[in-house]
């Protein structure tokens, strides 16, 4: 065995330490940047024209949302990147959007259950970070906030109507919640990244933030006549906030990245 | 950081298990919802003026459609929703006797008297 040459040791490249202000500031912005997204896929196509109207609206409102988070998360980053290079040329493993977000919109009910899930996510969390030691983070936290109090709204009261409606709507929304629910403690799953955040007085305690979270929901969910599926299991290990989605989020990302792709730099 | 939002400043009251939307979804006619017209008020002092009509099932979701379809680009501070069935609105035919009137009397408007020189304030 002596006469056998040593093989080199395969090292890996040294992982740059993670910039955590950026990674953060991605979550926010692509957790808005892809729901938009999905709820822009309504537009033309809504059950009656004011609610087309209603839905592209909360779209419009958290694709702004999204331009402001990831504007700061390209200055963060400092590569020069600006909200539409981070919007437009990243590949499905950079995307740091939560999963909820990135699933297809299926029916309205699931539409709505998903967007609702989401809202008052979006409330608790805003919520809090507008009262972040990032003034920059906080200013664009209370802006977002006023807005995702009036979506929580209009998707609380579709859970009303749908919930608390005919068979068929009670049993469709019910059918959603019960798909969505093992989505949720993602949102609330904490790593190293949030930790630094939270440490630093930037981001919210999000474990801490579950409680008031699942009191909001449930409550609109019984008013509903509604059930809530037991707590599931978090997916285990990589999640969204790391890189790792379900398969539908690349066929998303084709859709929504063509234009920019095929004529980059295009002003119109 | 944690969150003080409660549901009272977010989703409307409704009873659990009322049955009302049920009640109310089944009191509506089959192929469309309920007309609502509405008004939009550009600021403090000014009237309420009427912006266009919508479909909604309650007057809570015609004002939240309201507030999208009329007030969503801004310039608005207040809104009133109205059942359409509860506005009463002259006809053509009454076009004549109820406005023509009003249209060769020039005494009917306070231009038509000369104010005296000297007179302020008016």
């Amino acid at each position: 065995m002596t006469s056998a040459p040593a093989t080199p040791a395969i090292t890996p490249a040294p992982k740059p330490a993670p910039n955590a202000r950026f990674e953060f500031l991605l979550r926010l912005g692509d957790d808005r940047l892809v729901l938009g997204h999905r709820l822009a896929e309504w537009c033309g196509h809504g059950p009656i024209l004011e609610e087309d109207i209603a839905l592209s609206n909360v779209a419009l409102d958290l694709l702004g949302q999204a331009t402001m988070f990831l504007r700061l998360a390209g200055q963060a980053e400092g590569q020069g990147r600006d909200e539409d290079a981070l919007a437009f040329f990243r590949e499905a493993l950079d995307f740091r959007n939560c999963q909820l977000a990135e699933l297809p919109k299926g029916d309205f009910a699931f539409t709505i259950a998903r967007q609702f899930l989401f809202d008052v996510y979006a409330v608790v969390t805003l919520d809090a970070l507008s009262r972040s030691r990032d003034a920059e983070v906080a200013a664009v936290a209370a802006k977002s906030l006023k807005e995702a109090k009036y979506h929580v709204r209009h998707s609380g009261e579709w859970v009303l109507k749908l919930g608390d409606g005919t068979a068929d709507s009670h049993a469709r929304i019910q059918r959603a919640f019960d798909a969505l629910w093992r989505y949720t403690p993602e949102l609330f799953a904490a790593d190293a990244i949030d930790a630094a955040m939270r440490d630093a007085g930037v981001g919210p305690d999000l474990p801490a933030l579950r409680e008031s979270w699942t009191a909001l929901v449930r409550d609109v969910v019984h008013r509903a006549t509604l059930t809530l599926p037991h707590d599931a299991p978090p997916i285990a290990g990589r999640n969204g906030r790391t890189g790792a989605h379900t398969e539908h989020l690349g066929h998303m990302l084709a859709e929504m990245q063509i234009v920019a792709r095929s004529h980059p730099g295009a002003t119109w | 950081m944690s969150s003080t939002i409660t549901n009272q400043e977010l989703v409307r009251e409704h009873p659990a298990a009322s049955g009302a939307v049920a009640e109310q979804a089944a009191a509506l006619p089959k192929d469309e919802w309920p007309l609502w017209e509405v008004f939009t008020q550009s600021e403090q002092g000014a009237p309420h003026e009427h912006a266009g009509s919508l479909h909604a099932v309650d007057a809570g979701q015609a004002l939240q459609n309201a507030r999208d379809v009329y007030a969503r680009r801004g310039g608005v501070i207040s809104l009133w929703v109205v059942p359409g069935g509860a506005i009463t609105a002259s006809t053509p035919g009454d076009a004549g006797p109820f406005f023509d009137p009003g249209a060769d009397k020039a005494y009917r408007h306070p231009q038509f008297y000369k104010v005296p020189r000297g007179v302020r304030g008016v």
